[in-house]
């Protein structure tokens, strides 16, 4: 809706730009006006809140290209449409991008001028008091103390020194004119502002540049493996365009042991879920070795390198003889835990190419709290190691490992595979607990031998984040200046003992008429506080009653 | 896993007792908003006491928006008390009982947050909890700086409804943390963010006051003479800017301190996630407010707009996003 009214704002400036003879540098000085007002920049803030929104609803591929594909898959002409539009990589998208681009070119547009306009104000005098203070927001009058006629002049030139130390005590800026003193304060405001805004277009190219020169990578370590930080180490990288992976810094990384707890206490939902991920890690750089304790919200950080721990499972170790008895297959297989399942029954497969006769392949699910449910079907009811089982079943013939074209190591294609099968012809089940050994119908044996857990780590390195920092607190300090130091104008004048204090807001300001009425009772007290001590000289306790200062008089609030 | 049960079914009652608290500051509270007998007593009173704040109206159009005097204090007592000698009963006993009801749901957080020797937001029915006490406290307080009970009917009611769906919707049992969720940064982040939403919805309950006020300044129809007694739009409008400012300095801090958590917990400090996207959506829609009220051609009316869009999109980051949504910030405990 307010799009609609900031659009109808667009069409309605139209006819000024239908003038006449413009021209083509005319036509460019007008859009560049244009885009610098702070009603374009306005409509451009609505517009890109409105375009961040497709991204949360459709999958991306920065986050999931997995979903990308599925959803592809199943949407036909329309999914290959919103694909066409960028709509799976929507922040990195041309009409995101223009958005913003768009929205940083009127920033700049609109920081110079202010930056210069504002290095010019604070390099100025408070301006005079306009002729009527009366019509200030602020405004106070009272009779200062009143002395004889001749005296007048010099009392009120006191009286004006005194307002303007009392001025410059309270953080203004002064002027003294003739008959009035004139102050500003609050130029940290407008300078919050500038602040605020550079931070912003400080913070938006950091985003960009960090994204071109860091690199981001998937590793996966079973308890005892020992991660070397090489490309080929990576089971997957995304280096920024400027990356140079041959200067991956120089570090190993060991899963010493990882232990993780569940909740079995409490009720409902609740039950079953995580509580602890410990890893407990070995680093290795410059020739020391650390230990230390790897935990999802504690990442570990060696050689400018981050290792962020991202995810974990269980590995059954399994090993695999031929039907001549050799050991073909042995270690643990990593299976990965179905996401939605609090019981992480897990999925993976293991390749035996190098069996005797033909190649092997299994498909298995891993439980580690098998329990019948009461459909009798095995599922797992719990995701600590309560009583693992692992259910296999077995193919044999070409795996298609040879053909060259990469393959998942967590799929198996079946298509060129027979499945193996028991004596009476049906599929062939290998259920197995930790110890027990299963043969094979065509000889050889599958032993499951027990359990590892494995870990799931990010490693990644971002060059500029120190720098996003230092400009997300700029831009913090900034938006508190600029929203919360009051910019006020204020004047003191006084004629013949009569005083007038007026002040003016700058901007958002409450506390105006407050600042007004408060420097008007503190100089009214001061003043008549002199006047008592001299007045205690010549005729004392006579003006006693004054000492509560001179009548102040609050203005008539009728403007005009 | 030592999760002390009992404090967490007396941390159950305690909600249902400051339910019923509530729904009782709520009644009073309305009898004073939409003023029944006393409105009609002092209908005569109330309209004279509305016209100061007409006159100063047109005065202003005279001076820019930005030199308004605000003169706030002095119109609040004069418009908003139903004839200046009646005390206003019906809130103060509103009040009287919010306090009573906030003191007990201070205690339904406390006992939750002891049950579990944890911060008491580690899911949504638990935020929720949480973020309405503090809502409360927060409206209490701005209540001892300037009288705003106008909007007790309005923040009790919307108090009552939001905890009838913590104990259903997002009811979760007291339970400990999720490894994703233990972090000090839930300390950090997690209470920031509730602040910020409650600032955000006192300005933006203050946002509809303000365009009902301006419409019954300006037509005064029938269904609207309760809004006789409000403080003028102009005020209402400057307040729920100044409660939004603070929000929205809140919320840019809670939008850093989960930058900087997510780079702690899933190695880079902004990705897109759906949270993500909504908490920068929610953000620059308050950008968008701020600017509008600096941009000329922007009315009053127009930009409280803005800040209703604003309080939907929080909601909805809160809600929709939550539930609904693929997402790491999978922390709802649904
Ligand atoms: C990334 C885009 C921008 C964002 C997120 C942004 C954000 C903000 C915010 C939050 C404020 C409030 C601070 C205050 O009220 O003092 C503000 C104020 C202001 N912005 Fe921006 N801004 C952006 C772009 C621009 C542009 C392009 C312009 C110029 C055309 C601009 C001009 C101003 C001005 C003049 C103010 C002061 C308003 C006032 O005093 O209330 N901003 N900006």
């Amino acid at each position: 809706m307010a799009k609609k009214t900031a659009d109808k704002k667009a069409g309605s400036s139209k006819p000024a730009v239908s003038q006449p003879q413009l021209g083509f540098i005319g036509m460019c000085r007008w859009a560049w006006r244009q885009l610098t007002t702070m009603r374009v920049a306005l409509i451009l803030l609505l517009v890109l809140a409105m375009a961040a929104i497709p991204g949360s609803l459709l999958p991306q591929r920065i986050q999931d290209p997995g979903r990308v594909n599925t959803f592809l898959e199943s949407n036909g002409a329309w999914g290959q449409f919103l694909d066409t539009i960028q709509m799976f990589d929507v922040y990195s998208s041309i009409w995101f991008s223009a958005i913003y681009l768009l929205l940083m070119i009127s920033l700049i547009g609109c920081v110079i001028p202010r930056s210069a306009q504002h290095w010019k104000a604070m390099r100025s005098a408070p301006p005079k008091a306009p002729r009527r203070l009366g019509r200030m927001p602020g405004y106070e009058t009272f009779t200062s103390a009143t002395g004889s006629a001749e005296s007048r002049e010099t009392a009120d030139q006191d009286f004006l020194d005194a307002a303007q130390a009392r001025l410059k005590r309270l953080g203004y800026r002064t002027v003294r004119n003739t008959d009035h003193v004139a102050a500003e304060r609050g130029y940290l405001r407008e300078t919050g502002n500038l602040v605020f805004h550079i931070a912003l277009l400080v913070a938006t190219l950091t985003m960009a540049i960090g994204s071109l020169f860091g690199y981001e990578g998937q590793r996966i370590l079973v308890e005892g493996d020992t991660f070397t930080n090489s490309l080929v180490s990576y089971d997957s990288f995304e280096p920024g365009s400027y990356y140079d992976a041959d200067n991956l810094p120089d570090f190993r990384l060991r899963l010493d042991d990882f232990h993780a707890t569940f909740d079995d206490q409490a009720p409902g939902s609740q039950f079953g879920q995580p509580r602890t991920f410990d890893a407990k890690v070995t680093t290795t750089a410059d020739g020391k070795s650390e230990k230390h304790t790897l935990r999802v919200n504690e990442p570990v950080r060696v050689a400018g390198t981050g290792v962020y721990l991202t995810g974990n499972g269980y590995a059954p170790e399994v090993t695999v003889k031929d039907a001549k008895g050799q050991v073909v297959q042995s270690g643990p297989q990593v299976f990965i835990p179905d996401g939605g399942d609090p019981g992480y029954t897990s999925e993976g497969v293991m390749k035996v190419p190098d069996a005797a006769g033909t190649q092997m392949g299994f498909v298995g699910v891993f439980l580690p709290t098998a329990t019948q449910n009461e459909n009798g079907e095995l599922v797992s009811s719990f995701a600590g190691l309560r009583n693992p089982y692992l259910v296999m079943s077995g193919y044999t013939g070409d795996l298609g490992l040879d053909d060259g074209t990469p393959q998942s190591v967590y799929t198996i294609e079946a298509e060129n595979m027979t499945e193996m099968t028991d004596a009476s012809g049906n599929p062939l089940l290998i259920q197995l607990s930790p110890g027990e050994t299963q043969e094979l119908p065509d000889g050889g044996s599958v032993t499951f031998d027990g359990v590892k857990r494995y870990i799931a780590v990010d490693i990644s390195q971002d060059p500029t984040q120190g720098l996003m920092l230092a400009s997300a607190i700029a831009v913090l300090l900034g938006l508190g200046l600029s929203l919360f130091i009051p910019r006020r104008r204020m004047w003191v004048r006084i004629k013949d003992g009569q005083a007038e204090v007026a002040a003016l807001a700058r901007g958002e300001d409450s506390m105006v008429e407050r600042a007004a009425k408060d420097l008007a009772k503190d100089l009214a007290d001061e003043t008549a506080d002199d006047s008592a001590d001299e007045a205690e000289g010549r005729s004392s306790g006579q003006r006693k009653d004054g000492a509560a200062g001179p009548e102040v008089a609050r203005s008539g609030k009728t403007i005009d | 896993m030592d999760v002390n049960t009992d404090l967490a079914m007396w941390s159950n009652q305690l909600i249902i007792s400051a339910m019923i608290v509530y729904a009782v500051a709520m009644i009073f509270y309305a009898f004073d908003l939409f003023g029944g007998r006393e409105l009609k007593q002092s209908e005569a009173g109330a309209a004279s006491a509305a016209k100061p704040s007409n006159v100063r109206r047109t005065n202003r159009k005279t001076t820019t928006a930005l030199l308004d005097p605000p003169q706030t204090d002095a119109s609040v007592e004069t418009t908003t008390g139903s004839g200046r000698d009646k005390p206003r009963r019906g809130a103060r006993i509103g009040t009287s009982l919010l306090v009573l009801a906030v003191i007990l749901h201070a205690a339904a957080v406390l006992t939750r947050a002891l049950s579990v020797m944890r911060v008491p937001w580690g899911n949504m029915m638990e935020y929720v909890l949480t973020a309405t006490a503090i809502t409360v406290i927060v409206f209490l307080i701005v209540n001892v700086k300037k009288d705003i009970r106008y909007l007790g009917t309005i923040v009790a009611g919307g108090v009552l409804l939001c905890l009838g769906l913590a104990i259903t919707v997002f009811y979760t049992p007291a339970a400990k943390l999720i490894p994703a969720l233990d972090s000090y940064w839930i300390a950090i982040h997690v209470p920031i963010a509730i602040l910020s939403t409650s600032l955000l919805y006192i300005s933006a309950i203050l946002a509809v006051f303000q365009i009902l006020k301006s419409s019954q300044e300006n037509k005064d129809p029938k269904w609207l003479r309760f809004m006789r007694r409000m403080p003028a739009s102009i005020d209402l409008e400057r307040f729920s800017y100044t409660i939004a400012a603070v929000g929205f300095i809140t919320w840019t801090f809670t939008l850093i301190a989960g930058a900087i958590w997510a780079e702690v917990a899933w190695s880079r400090y902004w990705g897109w996630d759906s949270k993500e996207i909504w908490t920068f959506v929610v953000w620059v829609i308050y950008a968008a407010y701020l600017h509008a009220r600096a941009t000329r051609g922007w009315g009053p009316t127009k930009v409280a707009v803005l800040n209703l869009i604003g309080i939907a999109t929080v909601i909805f980051n809160f809600t929709v996003v939550n539930m609904y949504f693929n997402g790491l910030h999978s922390y709802s405990g649904l």
